[in-house]
C-alpha cells in the first residue's frame, strides 16, 4: 500500500493542488454560467439566433484542449499567467452544455403556460423570473453539472501550460513513470468529479418544479 | 363624450391579419357591447382564435384597428390592457409550480394588492367558481380537468376585469363536466355581467351561452345573430352548421336564454 504512504507523505501538496483544481473549475464554471445562461435565454426567445450560437459553441467544443491552451499562450494579457489562460479555455468548453441546457429548459416550458402568463399581463421579465426560469432550473442545472464534470477532467491538462491543479501529479508521474504519482492526481480528480456530480444532482432534484 | 348609444366595449374596424403570406383575417368588422356574451363560432382555421388574440394584443392587426373601451389597442399600454382583460384558454395554462391559491392570486399580486386583500379575494373567487377551500393548497397536477378549468376561470376573474376572453375553455372536458361548467358560467354571468368573447366550434355551446353568435368562415365574418335567429337564418353557412348539428338545438338555445 505504498500509494497511500505516498499520499500521506505528500498530503500538503495533494491538498494544495486539489484546491488549485477546485479554483480553476469553480471560476471557469461561474464565468461560463454568467455568460451561458443569459445567452441560452436569449436564443430560446430569439430562435433565429439559436443555430449560429449553438454552432459556435459546438465548434469551440471540437478544438482539442491541448491545442486551445497552446493557441491562447501568445495572447498578451492572458499568456502572462497560466491560470488566467486555463480559466478562459475551461470556460469556453463549459459554454456549450450550459447554453444548450438553458435553451432546452426554457423551450421546454409548456407554451400554454407562457401564453396564459402573457395574456394575463405579465411583463417579459416577470414571465422570465417567475415562470420560465423556475420551470427550467433543473434542466439548466443538469447542463451545469455536465460542464463541471467535463471541466474537472479538462483542468488536469491545464498543468501542461503550468496552470497547476491535480494535472501536475499526472504529468510528473508520466515523466517519472511512477503510477503512485499519477494516481495521486487522478484519484482526487475523480473524487472531485463524483462529488460535484452528486452535489449538483442533489440541488437539481431539490429545485425540480412539482 | 357621445350622448347617444353606448359605445361598444370592443370594436373591430376593418381588421385584417396576415402572417407568412396567409390571410388569416380580412375585412373584419364587429362590435361587442357591454355585458353581452358574444360567441365566435366557426370551424378550425376560420380565424376565431386570431380574432380573440387581437383583443388582448397577443397579436397585432396588419390592417385596420381594434378598439378596446374606445382606445385603439395599438395606442394602449399592452401590459395594462391585458391586466384589464381576463383570458381563459383550452389548455388552461396554470403555472405548474404554483399552488392553486398562488395561481389565482398572481395578477392581483403583480398589481400590488396587499396580501390580506389577495387572500380574501382568492377565497371569494374559489367559492364563486365552486372550488372547495382545501383545493387552494394543491398543485395543478393534483386536480381534475374540470377543477383546473375552474381555477383558470377564477384566475382570469382575479383582478375583476371588465372583459373576459375565453378560447374553447370547455373544449377538452368530458360531456358531463362541460355541461356543469356551462351551467355555472351562465349563473356566473348573470351575477357579473362581464363583456365576454367566447370562442367555440360547438353550435350547441354557442346557442346555450351566447347572447349573440358571430359565425366565421375562412377569416371572414359571415353573420352575427342572436341564438334563436341563428337557427332560422337562411344564410347558407349558418344553415349548414345547424344541419350538421341536427335536432334538439331549439332547447339548447332556450336553455341559454332562460
Amino acid at each position: 500500500m505504498n500509494f497511500f504512504r505516498f499520499i500521506w507523505q505528500n498530503h500538503e501538496q495533494v491538498l494544495e493542488l486539489t484546491l488549485e483544481h477546485i479554483w480553476l473549475v469553480g471560476v471557469s464554471t461561474l464565468v461560463a454560467a454568467v455568460i451561458g445562461i443569459p445567452l441560452g435565454i436569449v436564443i430560446a426567445h430569439r430562435t433565429r439566433l439559436n443555430k449560429p450560437v449553438l454552432a459556435s459553441a459546438n465548434i469551440i467544443q471540437t478544438i482539442p484542449s491541448l491545442a486551445l491552451f497552446g493557441f491562447l499562450l501568445p495572447v498578451p494579457w492572458l499568456g502572462e499567467r497560466a491560470d488566467r489562460l486555463a480559466i478562459l479555455a475551461l470556460s469556453l468548453y463549459a459554454l456549450l452544455p450550459i447554453i444548450r441546457s438553458t435553451y432546452t429548459g426554457i423551450r421546454g416550458v409548456d407554451p400554454a403556460v407562457v401564453e396564459a402568463g402573457r395574456g394575463m399581463g405579465l411583463t417579459d421579465s416577470q414571465l422570465l423570473f417567475q415562470v420560465e426560469l423556475p420551470l427550467a432550473v433543473s434542466v439548466i442545472l443538469s447542463g451545469v453539472r455536465v460542464a463541471i464534470v467535463i471541466s474537472v477532467g479538462l483542468a488536469t491538462i491545464a498543468a501542461a501550460i503550468g496552470a497547476g491543479g491535480l494535472g501536475e501529479f499526472i504529468f510528473r508521474g508520466l515523466a517519472m513513470v511512477d503510477d503512485r504519482v499519477i494516481l495521486a492526481g487522478a484519484i482526487p480528480a475523480a473524487i472531485l468529479a463524483l462529488t460535484a456530480d452528486f452535489g449538483v444532482g442533489w440541488l437539481e432534484r431539490r429545485l425540480q418544479p412539482r | 363624450m357621445q350622448p347617444t348609444a353606448p359605445s361598444p366595449v370592443i370594436e373591430f374596424r376593418d381588421v385584417s391579419y396576415r402572417v407568412a403570406g396567409t390571410q388569416v383575417l380580412a375585412g373584419f368588422n364587429l362590435q361587442v357591447q357591454l355585458g353581452e356574451t358574444l360567441v365566435l363560432l366557426g370551424r378550425s382555421g376560420s380565424g376565431k382564435t386570431t380574432t380573440l388574440k387581437l383583443v388582448n394584443r397577443l397579436l397585432s392587426p396588419t390592417g385596420g384597428e381594434v378598439r378596446v373601451k374606445g382606445v385603439p389597442s395599438a395606442d394602449a399600454d399592452v401590459i395594462q390592457l391585458r391586466r384589464g382583460i381576463g383570458y381563459v384558454i383550452q389548455d388552461v395554462g396554470l403555472f405548474p409550480h404554483f399552488t392553486v391559491e398562488r395561481n389565482i392570486g398572481l395578477v392581483p399580486k403583480i398589481a400590488g394588492w396587499s396580501d390580506e386583500r389577495i387572500r380574501s379575494r382568492v377565497g371569494e373567487l374559489m367559492q364563486m367558481v365552486g372550488l372547495a377551500p382545501d383545493v387552494g393548497l394543491r398543485y395543478p397536477r393534483q386536480l381534475s380537468g374540470g377543477q383546473r378549468q375552474r381555477v383558470g376561470v377564477a384566475r382570469a376573474l382575479a383582478a375583476d376585469p371588465e372583459i373576459l376572453l375565453m378560447d374553447e375553455p370547455f373544449g377538452a372536458l368530458d360531456p358531463l363536466t362541460r355541461d356543469e361548467l356551462q351551467r355555472e358560467f351562465l349563473l356566473l354571468q348573470q351575477r357579473l355581467h362581464k363583456t365576454v368573447v367566447f370562442v367555440t366550434h360547438d353550435l350547441r355551446e354557442a346557442l346555450r351561452l351566447g347572447s349573440r353568435i358571430a359565425l366565421m368562415e375562412a377569416g371572414r365574418l359571415v353573420t352575427v345573430l342572436p341564438p334563436l335567429d341563428f337557427l332560422r337564418s337562411p344564410d347558407p353557412w349558418a344553415s349548414a352548421y345547424v344541419r350538421a348539428f341536427g335536432d334538439g338545438l331549439e332547447s339548447a338555445a332556450n336553455r341559454g336564454a332562460s
